[in-house]
């Protein structure tokens, strides 16, 4: 999958919505997508956040994949992805510490989440840098729209309210908001687009 | 009783699976079987109580020369080489063990269940320490660990149970695999919560 024409690149930055969708189809980075996705604002915060390690750490590797030895790759991979990880802390912390604060732990944990280094074990280590960065911004943009769609649902349901905007005066289903719900809203999601995606394979 | 209640709270009450969120990779991964879920739970739970003391000791050398900043990177490498080397002293010292567990090591390094906990127990917003600026000490942070991972143990042998049964029934098409996992896992959550407020 080697990028050369301009539809190419294109497709790069498409697949990630759907054909390769890292939430509901291929089920990787399932930590960051359960429990940031109490509202719409937190799951695409969380997302963004993984696009902006993703990106640069999909650059960088495959900047040095040619230098670094088979051996030690992976090892190598995780030191350069838990920079870019500790980069986006510093700089969160002086620039949105309210969303540094709600996403709290899972800032740091974007180092172990397999979308990231799944992308640079599959993608960045043999392509070139331009497509990789392509790469890693179709990937972000379709988890960033995963998490943003669950932590929507969650939202409507569990809090009767769109992007921190409340459409109803009473309370939701408090337990959407909780594990319960992040469980259940994930799971039928994953039934709905796989639905979709069948109906357009026919 | 400080260690008591640790202890309760980290395997019902905020159960790292089934209210944190840690670990789900794992969950739904190797959960198909009782015995794997059993050896997973077993390499885990002995990864995460070395890894936090090893950590945690790390952090006060940190906390000397203000290099906080350097936690992320520092914890991941010190975990993935702890994973390593403790593959290789339990090939040496006890091949029955590394047998049992040898498959699921090296998973772990990607496990986010190791590097939370690592972390958690070294931000000062830790939850239940007995100290008065809320910090864990080396004796709490151990318990916190080990308790963390029994919890992650009860929950993944629960959940491989229940996905053993479900792979009998006949669920629909489009449910087949994860959903359906997705959905027995909201219900366990919910028989968890029942919990809440115990501590």
């Amino acid at each position: 999958m080697t990028g050369g024409t301009e539809m190419g690149k294109f497709q790069l930055i498409t697949k990630g919505l759907i054909k390769e969708n890292p939430t509901f189809v291929l089920l990787l980075g399932m930590c960051p997508t359960l429990a940031t996705t109490t509202s719409a604002i937190n799951g695409m915060s969380m997302g963004l956040a993984t696009m902006f390690v993703l990106v640069l750490s999909n650059m960088a590797i495959s900047l040095i994949a040619p230098y670094v030895p088979d051996k030690v790759r992976i090892p190598s991979y995780i030191v350069v992805i838990a920079t870019f990880v500790t980069v986006l802390e510093l700089v969160m912390k002086a620039y949105v510490p309210d969303v540094y604060e709600t996403l709290g732990l899972f800032i740091p944990l974007i180092v172990v989440n397999c979308i990231v280094l799944g992308r640079a074990e599959a993608f960045a280590n043999k392509n070139n840098v331009i497509d990789s960065a392509l790469d890693g911004l179709g990937i972000g943009l379709g988890f960033t729209v995963s998490l943003t769609v669950l932590g929507l649902v969650r939202e409507i349901l569990g809090n009767l309210s769109i992007f921190d905007w409340k459409f109803a005066g009473s309370d939701g289903i408090l337990a959407f908001v909780l594990a319960p719900g992040a469980f259940l809203a994930l799971g039928y999601l994953i039934v709905i687009f796989r639905k979709l995606t069948s109906k357009k394979a026919e | 009783m400080e260690f008591i209640l640790i202890i309760i709270s980290a395997v019902f009450v905020n159960n790292i699976l089934l209210s944190q969120f840690l670990g789900i990779c794992p969950f739904l991964g190797v959960s198909n079987k009782l015995s794997t879920a059993a050896g997973m739970s077993m390499a885990v739970c002995f990864v995460i109580t070395l890894a936090t003391v090893v950590t945690y000791l790390l952090n006060m050398l940190l906390v000397n020369f203000n290099l906080e900043f350097l936690q992320t990177i520092s914890f991941i490498l010190v975990i993935a080489a702890l994973v390593q080397m403790v593959e290789i002293v339990l090939k040496k010292i006890s091949p029955a063990l590394y047998s049992a567990l040898g498959i699921f090591l090296p998973l772990i390094t990607t496990n986010c269940a190791v590097l939370g906990v690592a972390l958690t127990v070294v931000q000062k917003s830790s939850p239940f320490a007995a100290a008065a600026d809320g910090m864990f000490n080396l004796g709490e942070a151990v318990v916190y660990a080990f308790a963390t991972s029994l919890g992650f143990g009860l929950a993944m042998v629960l959940f491989a149970g229940l996905r053993e049964q479900l792979s009998l029934n006949n669920v629909p098409k489009a449910f087949k695999g994860i959903p359906i996992a997705l959905v027995t896992a909201s219900i366990l959550a919910m028989a968890f919560m029942g919990f809440s407020g115990l501590v």
